[in-house]
């Protein structure tokens, strides 16, 4: 596998259209022949929850309060116009009429393709979120260190 | 022969149902893609002869869509 072209896509924001866009490079990438690698930190982490709406993770009441107002991948906001979470919703449906893949197609194509998916272990544990409280397809709970190991020969993206 | 239409889909999902189509496929098996010209004409079959696929063949609809007609060997 090390003649393979790599890519390495840091997934910081939490916003929809951003979190898209890693997506949509993620998918590709890998769908010509690329070995893909996407790392999940801070408002990213949102992205990977198993409870896609506002739920109350986390330890202590702080930890609760920030994971309850950001939510999971249902609520992401768009970066610009979000008008109280409306947009991404219309942003759907626009994308649905025109054909483009949805959020949730471009995660089922990441998953088929075999795309690696890291979660940051300190911005979990900041946030108070388990490993279980992350979708199965995280292949491991890892530190800056590992992530950079993986990257080695890689073009790294941080979005 | 296996069959794919991707000219209703947009980037990236035509390059994603190529590939997944070809690794549910046995070496050997041939596809046959239908795509239109612009990016996916451009970057399909090159992406495909890149992964070690035989492009036996690519052509135009000759609809004066733009739809081409592109053969794949895995």
């Amino acid at each position: 596998m090390s003649d393979h072209k790599k890519i390495s896509i840091v997934c910081f924001s939490g916003d929809f259209d951003k979190i898209i866009a890693a997506y949509t490079i993620a998918t590709g990438a890998a769908a010509t022949n690329r070995e893909v690698t996407m790392f999940f930190t801070f408002w990213g982490l949102n992205a990977l929850k198993k409870k896609q709406g506002h739920s109350w993770l986390g330890k202590d009441f702080l930890s609760r309060a920030f994971n309850f107002l950001m939510g999971g991948r249902k609520s992401l906001p768009l970066s610009r116009l979000n008008f109280g979470g409306i947009s991404p919703m219309l942003m759907t449906n626009m994308m649905k009429k025109n054909n483009v893949a949805t959020l949730p197609e471009l995660i089922e194509a990441a998953d088929a393709l075999g795309i690696r998916l890291y979660a940051c272990e300190m911005a979990m544990q900041i946030l108070g979120v388990t490993k279980d409280d992350l979708v199965d397809s995280v292949q491991e709970v890892v530190g800056v260190a590992t992530f950079l190991n993986e990257s080695e020969d890689s073009h790294i993206i941080f979005i | 022969m296996h069959f794919l239409d991707i000219t209703r889909e947009t980037c990236p999902m035509t390059f994603v149902k190529v590939k997944l189509q070809l690794a549910r496929m046995d070496a050997g098996e041939e596809l046959e893609v239908i795509l239109n010209e612009g990016e996916p004409l451009r970057n399909v079959p090159q992406s495909c002869e890149e992964q070690g696929y035989k492009v036996l063949s690519v052509e135009d609809c000759g609809d004066d869509d733009g739809k081409h007609r592109v053969v794949i060997k895995k």
